[in-house]
């Protein structure tokens, strides 16, 4: 069953305190200013768009939200138009204590640090590879050929699954994450689609077992009894969504910054050391991913009321401007000491693929610099943004080499 | 002399694994990726400098330094 609230035209917001809208283009375009303006005059803001929505802006209230899983469920996750019940599960992301300990348990084993160095050569050569066929031309899209190519190509291997098959799994995480955020019937479809992949996927390894991600998932046992298949259906489509337009968005967010910031790439190029807290800086000052969390029961946060069935949008890009945590918080200063971003969220839903995030965002961004240390944006095209849950650019011109500026 | 020692909460520790990239030698990872202070926690002199960017980066506020 399906309850819905907005249907045709999306009216422009006119009160981002009591209408907020992320999907309207100026939040698009830039929402920083946006956040800016709300935290300082009302930091919690509101809008009965999405069926009644909040929207904190500062730290401290994203990170006591985040904390608090008795009134902030995370049996929804995404901010939409309409609500779907039972709403789509991705365990453990979409699950609440005292279940979600004992899922989350399954994957992390799979992302630790030891993990996700076997893999860093492949991803290397990957992006090298990326790199050589546009090398020649001096001039590139930073967001369609290189940053879009690196996440997806590398969870198709861990999962075990063809890397040509990355086209299909962007569309549907556009069609489910995207565009579905306000067409129910998209979301439904790319939806379906990725569940009729996976579930033959995990039919594959029920007769031959491999050493990949799908088995490993579908052979995980709780209590030494084996997952459901819809619940390790349900955990293969968060691996499957969770690692792609979201790494490809910060690695095409760092390259956009440092095409505009050419100082700051003459410095990494120059302070290789330096690329640890660059990358981290980056994360904060560019943080792709907002999740979000249904109020269950009324709460108190900071002395501002939350009333139960109200959806609140987590937006950690936002907590990660907030001035009151971060000095000069608008400025990205690449050897930034202290950093205690939330780009990979707070408390128990910590983003399970942060480590390899990293890696892919750091080799990406080394291996582009080593290749291309001189590069601009290319003046005569735009650059261009997601809209929704992962804000990152799609289209990022680049000239370098002999057309560089 | 004073010296320092460091402790990781566990309660609050999620696994976000900065203290280990920031400071290998003063934290180590359970299979699930999440840290605690390697031995009794001592800190020698020369990573204590580490040791406070660990602690500074940690977005759990899960590392607790001690100057005994």
């Amino acid at each position: 069953m399906t309850r819905s609230a907005t249907n045709g035209q999306r009216p422009p917001v006119g009160d981002w305190a009591t209408d907020w809208d992320h999907l309207d283009p100026r939040w698009r375009n830039d929402p920083y200013p946006i956040w800016d303006e709300l935290r300082s005059r009302c930091p919690i803001a509101h809008t009965r768009r999405f069926m009644g929505a909040y929207l904190p802006t500062r730290y401290e209230d994203v990170r006591a939200i985040a904390y608090d899983t008795e009134r902030f469920s995370s049996r929804r996750v995404i901010v939409r138009d309409y609500r779907l019940d039972p709403p789509p599960s991705t365990p453990p992301i979409t699950t609440d204590p005292p279940e979600h300990k004992a899922l989350k348990q399954i994957l992390l084993p799979l992302f630790v640090p030891d993990e996700i160095a076997k893999i860093e050569p492949q991803t290397r050569r990957l992006c090298n590879e990326l790199i050589d066929k546009f090398m020649s031309e001096g001039r590139c899209d930073a967001a369609q050929q290189y940053s879009r190519n690196v996440p997806v190509r590398v969870i198709a291997t861990m999962l075990g699954v063809p890397e040509d098959d990355g086209d299909l799994f962007i569309r549907w995480i556009h069609e489910i994450l995207e565009v579905g955020i306000r067409n129910e019937q998209m979301m439904r479809d790319g939806m379906a689609a990725m569940n009729r992949y996976l579930a033959a996927e995990i039919e594959k390894r029920k007769d031959a077992p491999r050493d990949d991600l799908i088995t490993k998932v579908v052979s995980g046992k709780i209590n030494g009894e084996r997952l459901t298949d819809e619940l390790a259906l349900g955990m293969l489509r968060l691996l499957l969504a969770a690692g792609i337009d979201t790494t490809w968005s910060a690695i095409g967010a760092a390259l956009w910054h440092l095409a505009r910031v050419p100082q700051d790439a003459r410095r990494l190029v120059a302070e290789p050391e330096l690329m640890s807290t660059a990358i981290e800086e980056f994360l904060r000052a560019y943080a792709p991913v907002t999740m979000a969390r249904e109020v269950v029961k009324c709460a108190e946060i900071n002395g501002h009321p939350i009333e139960a069935g109200n959806m609140v949008l987590l937006a950690f890009p936002a907590a990660n401007r907030d001035p009151a945590m971060f000095p000069d918080a608008d400025r990205v200063i690449i050897d930034r000491k202290e950093n205690r971003h939330a780009a990979f969220g707070l408390g128990i839903h910590r983003c399970i693929g942060s480590n390899l995030a990293r890696m892919e965002l750091t080799v990406a961004v080394q291996e582009w610099l080593k290749r291309i240390p001189d590069f601009c944006l290319d003046p005569a095209r735009p650059v261009t943004w997601s809209e929704g849950t992962v804000r990152g650019p799609r289209s990022v011109p680049i000239l370098f080499g002999k057309t560089a500026c | 002399m004073s010296s320092m020692k460091v402790h990781v909460d566990p309660d609050k520790c999620q696994g976000h694994n900065r203290c280990k990239a920031l400071a290998s030698e003063l934290f180590e990872l359970d299979g699930y990726g999440n840290a605690k202070e390697v031995g009794d926690g001592s800190v020698p002199a020369a990573l204590e400098e580490k040791v406070e960017l660990a602690r500074a980066n940690c977005p759990e506020w899960a590392i607790v330094i001690v100057e005994e």
